[in-house]
């Protein structure tokens, strides 16, 4: 049971890692993107629409699917919707210099609302005639697993048993922590996100840097949407079903101190958390929903605690939500 | 400003941005105006693609699905859309103090669950037991200072030790929403909904109910006015907000002004609670202030902390939201496209800001410059 | 040894919009292998000037050669290409990076590779006996060792000509001397160190050669072998220009404040102030000179209970009462309701002084808001104070419910000092009050500040202009480094004297004790 446990959190904390991570590209630059719950909807559903589209393509007969296709729409649909929203978010702040929380919080509406709208007319506009969206054929591709896993005991289902995309999310995770520590592009976007003028006049495109940053921070946000729905949910799209995961990724950050790394940990602590509540003996469902909102009772713990300490490596990026124009210097 | 354009002259870009002086108040609602009408028929001829009706009857789906028959007598249509005005009204005021302060209130939501939470315990539990005369005003006092506690711990922490508002306050909406969820299963016997009751601020049947919640708004909105542009609350509230420096200098305490004006603000949100709780469900479930904590975020923005404009902006929001949903709804489209349409009206105005405080130079029309 | 020029500036000038010239057709050389000083008092354009050559203005005319070559720098990019390396007054690092990474942010070339670059920066603190450990963080850093990760930036890039721009102004007189010792060994290296400055024993004891700039315009170059204090003090200053202000004698002065050893230290550690004692009479102005930054802010704010200070008095005598205060650490409210009327006319008017968002009778209320118990505001006094001002003091103005921000600075400037001197006070502090005002204006200030001073206030006036400090006020305190370096009258002091007690620092304070 505690291995049960432990590959439900994990399966649980990837749509996390992935928000979080895309985050905390975002806000290396300065921009505290909270459309990040919207852009994770539209990753989920422009996935769900090119393997819609493929499905329909090979007349719904799995036998006529690519399994590398069958994996590879979806993904670049994924990115390529989660893009999108991102480069709305960034002209808008980064040229226009428009808020930030209110053109963040309008992407997160109009991301959910066309989740949902797509997800709930889909089948409408496509012709068909389900009332619902099920792509199980897609989804069993997405979430093949390594052959000889399950014969490794508890070491297989815990290390082995995973989908695709889940593997992607920590090697991604990890990526990020190295380009943004150990390299020269790290170097000038932290710069970015603490201090413009310094990195401005460095000669850094903070501009550019800050487009960048944004667009691949969606991307990757983008990529748990559709995690969730493919490998957690089996391909069946509901109205509203990621609910909340978008914030708690945003939480996420708080919680990792900024740090990709401790993302990771901190991603499946948060699937674990969620979770918990089912594994634990004589909890009545009553105190199980309190027990949800632990994930959120520790971040504003973390973030109390940082803001008393001021311990500078654990601060928000120094710029965070404030829009650059260089002329004000 | 304009002698660092200069500077580059050699490789000067076609254009270049610069800070504008200020615009004339007509010439900046001239702009605001243009996006919102531009966006709106960008949206409504896209609605009219999707539906394969023509702009015009989109906009009369839109009009009907909202108003309903007024010519007819059947005010039951208007009344509802007034009341889901007021609600979101409601939230977007309870955020414009802590907006003018500069003070990110992200936590609506949390709020007015809170106060509805407030409003529900006392509806349930002294239900029979107190006469409605003394009921009403405990259900008031109740969701008031549930709302405010749950507004004045993030401004606590500001105040203290200069915590990340924003962050903290979008976290404390989501405890709330668990502890709502706890209580419901509770009361609600295992099931994920509590029966209506019949106790509240507003029978539950019958129009009265509208005219009672729709006051209570009307009310906050002028004395909203009045408190920001009358009262030495709302002065001190726009030093702060514009200069903590200036705040010093005449000595103003600018810890004792963030707590006070959040235990307000959180206050307002738990009256919007007690409204969706006390005057419209009679009942209360998770998704009670559905999201509305954070369109009040948008429309307290677009409302540029003046309560009349917040009304009139929050009349067209709700509008088109209730609008867009009929026009989805009436070719069997999902009724979520109403967000999206929102959404785009929403970003529109965001952006168009741009204008009004920007301005481009081009290259050689510098001359003229002093 | 014939010296190579490294960089010739010829005609140079610079405009800030029609009226405001920076620099006008200043011609200088720097050479390989020298210290050349730029001298001037503020606003002489010796930054403006050096911006220019570093790639952060452009000029409006004249050329610039690098090693005899003519040379466009239109950004700091450019200016590295010329190694060119500037070290600005104002740090330029991210907080929360170390040394090391501070040093190589923004250079694309080569391989990132932190610790070769600690190790290349460990040599180039040898070379030069800087002391500085590259993976500290820079706040945890004193403001030297951030001036030091400045001045490696610039080396590790391979300048060759350095610019400082008021480097010492941040420093220790120890440190100072260490940096001293660093620039002589870059000089010695064949570098060419050009050092903006105002001090005037750091520029005879450091520089090889002075160029003087006065009013954005060239006054002259000397070498430093063949020049005086007093030589330099007067092409810094100019000849006596009178204005004909107004003066009349103060009529039965009494002590009204009285500061006695008033210390304070800033967070780094640096003294801003240090054991500053004077006294200001009634019907009194007193000025107060210095070069900027030497702790006038400071000071003011401290009296105004604006600024915690570490040891010292701050005394109040009431003129009616007769009794004493001590306004020490006490907050402006607390002052207020001992009953002294302190008006205070800050430095930065639009950002301290007034809301620039709020229209002129909302900046009207600013003092006088709380008064009564009242929840609401009284709004028909500030209205009238507001058009007695507008009409009273001409100010120009649309109305009374436009924006102080829409107005020009003078119109700023006289609704803040109408305020302040309505409240009819005791003890008026002003900071730099004509600080970009026209003459016109400038001159209803002084007359106001007359004014005042005949019926009986306690007049401090924090100026720039040494002409305007001689002919308005009654006695000049003279503040550098944080220290009082001389209380003159000023019916019968000179400029050059003011000016010297100016360029006077702690150090030599030292040495003289």
């Amino acid at each position: 049971m505690i291995i049960q446990f432990i590959c439900r959190a994990i399966l649980l904390g990837v749509p996390l890692l992935y928000g979080s991570v895309g985050e905390i590209v975002t806000e290396k630059s300065g921009h505290l993107n909270l459309g990040i719950p919207g852009i994770m909807y539209v990753g989920a559903i422009s996935g769900i629409i090119g393997s819609f589209f493929y499905e329909q393509a090979c007349g719904n007969d799995i036998a006529k699917m690519n399994a590398f296709l069958a994996v590879l729409i979806p993904f670049l649909c994924a990115i390529v919707g989660s893009v999108i929203i991102g480069l709305i978010y960034s002209f808008l702040t980064v040229t226009l210099r428009a808020n930030q929380n209110v053109t963040g919080l309008a992407l997160t509406t109009f991301g959910i609302g066309l989740g949902n709208f797509f997800g709930g007319s889909l089948t409408k506009i496509g012709g068909g005639s389900e009332t619902f969206i099920a792509l199980t054929r897609t989804s069993g591709f997405f979430s093949a697993k390594i052959p000889f896993a399950d014969k490794l005991g508890w070491f297989g289902d815990i290390f082995l048993s995973h989908d695709f995309l889940t593997y992607l999310a920590i090697i991604i995770a990890v990526i990020v922590s190295l380009v943004l520590n150990r390299t020269r592009v790290g170097l000038n976007l932290r710069a970015v996100g603490e201090s413009p003028a310094t990195a401005d006049a460095a000669g850094i495109n903070v501009t550019r840097y800050k487009y960048f940053a944004t667009c691949i921070g969606s991307a990757i946000a983008g990529l748990g949407g559709l995690q969730y729905v493919m490998a957690y949910a089996n391909g069946v799209w509901t109205n509203n079903a990621f609910g909340d995961r978008g914030w708690m990724a945003i939480a996420l950050v708080i919680f990792a101190l900024w740090k990709p790394s401790v993302a990771i940990v901190g991603s499946f602590l948060f699937g674990a958390l969620c979770n918990a509540n089912n594994y634990i003996q004589g909890l009545g469902t009553a105190t199980q929903e309190l027990f949800k909102m632990l994930p959120y009772v520790v971040t504003i713990i973390v973030l109390v605690v940082i803001s008393m300490r001021k311990r500078r490596e654990f601060q928000p990026p120094a710029h965070l939500g404030l829009p650059y124009f260089r002329e004000e210097r | 400003m304009t002698e660092k354009t200069v500077i580059k002259q050699r490789r000067e870009p076609l254009f270049h941005i610069v800070k504008r002086d200020d615009m004339v108040w007509w010439k900046v609602w001239g702009v605001r105006a243009i996006a919102i009408v531009a966006s709106i028929l960008v949206m409504v001829f896209i609605s009219s693609l999707l539906t394969g009706k023509g702009m015009g009857k989109t906009v009369e789906i839109m009009y009907r699905g909202v108003f309903g028959r007024i010519e007819k007598g059947s005010f039951k249509m208007l009344f509802k859309y007034l009341e889901e005005t007021a609600i979101l009204l409601c939230l977007a005021l309870a955020l414009t103090p802590a907006f003018k302060m500069k003070f990110w209130n992200c936590g609506a939501e949390g709020q007015a669950l809170m106060g509805g939470l407030g409003a529900m315990v006392c509806m349930i539990e002294l239900e029979g037991k107190l006469p409605t005369a003394v009921l009403i005003p405990v259900i008031a006092v109740v969701s008031i200072l549930c709302g405010a506690i749950w507004g004045v711990i993030p401004a606590i922490f500001k105040a203290l030790f200069d915590t990340n508002e924003t962050l903290f306050t979008l976290m404390m909406n989501y405890i709330a929403t668990q502890i709502i969820a706890y209580y419901v299963y509770i009361k609600g016997g295992g099931s994920n909904v509590i029966q209506p009751v019949e106790a509240g601020i507003a029978p539950s049947t019958g129009n009265s109910r509208y005219y009672i919640n729709i006051s209570i708004v009307i009310a906050i909105t002028f004395i909203a006015y009045i408190y920001l542009k009358y009262s030495k609350h709302g002065y001190e509230i726009s030093v702060v907000g514009e200069s903590r420096n200036t705040a010093r200098y005449i000595g103003i305490n600018v810890k004792k002004v963030i707590i006070r004006t959040m235990l307000i603000s959180g206050a307002v949100c738990g009256i919007a609670g007690m409204i969706l709780v006390a005057g419209k469900d009679h009942s209360i479930r998770t998704a009670t202030v559905g999201g509305q904590g954070f369109t009040a975020i948008m429309m307290a923005w677009l409302g540029q902390c003046n309560p009349f404009i917040t009304a009139f902006m929050t009349a067209i929001i709700v509008f088109l939201n209730l609008g867009a949903a009929k026009v989805a709804d009436s070719c069997y489209l999902n009724s979520a496209f109403a967000d999206i349409f929102v959404g785009v009206v929403i970003l529109c105005v965001v952006g168009c800001e741009f204008f009004i405080r920007y301005s481009f130079k081009f290259r050689g029309s510098r001359k003229g410059d002093k | 040894m014939t010296k190579q020029p490294a960089i010739e500036l010829k005609n140079i000038t610079k405009r800030f919009g029609a009226q405001v010239i920076a620099n006008n057709n200043v011609s200088l050389t720097a050479y390989h292998g020298e210290i050349l000083s730029i001298l001037g008092e503020n606003g002489s354009g010796k930054t403006t000037l050096m911006n220019m050559i570093s790639g952060i203005y452009f000029p409006d005319e004249g050329q610039i050669f690098i090693n005899g070559q003519e040379a466009v720098i239109a950004s700091p990019k450019d200016a590295f290409k010329f190694k060119i390396g500037m070290i600005h007054q104002h740090f330029k690092l991210v907080d929360v990076f170390s040394a090391a990474e501070n040093v190589i942010l923004g250079i694309d070339e080569g391989k990132y590779n932190l610790k070769k670059s600690a190790e290349e920066i460990k040599k180039i603190s040898e070379q030069y006996g800087f002391d500085l450990d590259p993976e500290k963080k820079v706040y945890s850093m004193a403001v030297s060792e951030k001036q030091t990760v400045e001045i490696i930036k610039v080396l590790y890039r391979g300048a060759d000509i350095l610019i400082l721009d008021e480097p010492t102004a941040v420093l220790t007189p120890q440190e100072t001397a260490k940096l001293f010792d660093v620039l002589r060994k870059m000089r010695d290296d064949g570098k060419c160190i050009i050092i903006i400055t105002h001090k005037l024993h750091e520029v005879l004891s450091l520089s090889d050669r002075v160029s003087v700039l006065r009013k954005g315009e060239y006054v002259g170059t000397v070498n430093t072998n063949e020049t005086n204090e007093s030589e330099l003090t007067e092409m810094m200053v100019g000849k006596k220009v009178s204005l004909n202000i107004d003066r009349a004698e103060p009529k039965d002065p009494q002590d009204r404040l009285v500061i006695s050893g008033v210390d304070c230290i800033s967070r780094d550690g640096v003294a801003l102030l240090d054991s500053v004692s004077f006294t200001a009479r009634s019907g009194e102005i007193l000025g107060i000179a210095g070069i900027a930054g030497s702790g006038q802010r400071e000071l003011l704010e401290a009296i105004a209970g604006l600024q915690h200070i570490n040891s010292g008095e701050i005394l109040y005598n009431d003129p009616k009462s007769g009794k004493t205060e001590n306004l020490r650490d006490k907050t402006p409210v607390q002052i207020r309701e001992l009953g002294v009327r302190l008006s205070f006319v800050p430095e930065d008017r639009l950002g301290m002084g007034l809301v620039g968002n709020m229209d002129i009778v909302d900046n009207m209320m600013l003092r006088s808001y709380s008064k009564g118990h009242s929840m609401f505001l009284e709004r028909k006094s500030p209205k009238d104070l507001a058009m007695k001002i507008i009409s009273d003091l001409e100010v120009a103005t649309p109305g009374a419910s436009t924006p102080v921000r829409r107005l020009s600075g003078g119109n700023v400037q006289k609704v803040l000092v109408g305020r302040e001197i309505s409240a009819s006070p005791t003890v008026l502090m002003v900071a730099y009050p004509v600080r970009g005002l026209d003459i016109n204006s400038s001159y209803m200030i002084y007359n106001l500040l007359n004014e005042q001073k005949e019926k009986g206030v306690a007049i401090i006036f924090v100026g720039e202009d040494l002409d305007v400090l001689l002919e308005l006020c009654d006695r000049i305190m003279v503040i550098g480094s944080g220290k009082v370096t001389g209380i003159v009258d000023a019916r019968s002091v000179t400029k050059e004297e003011i000016g010297l007690l100016m360029t006077k620092s702690g150090e030599e304070e030292k040495q003289n004790d």
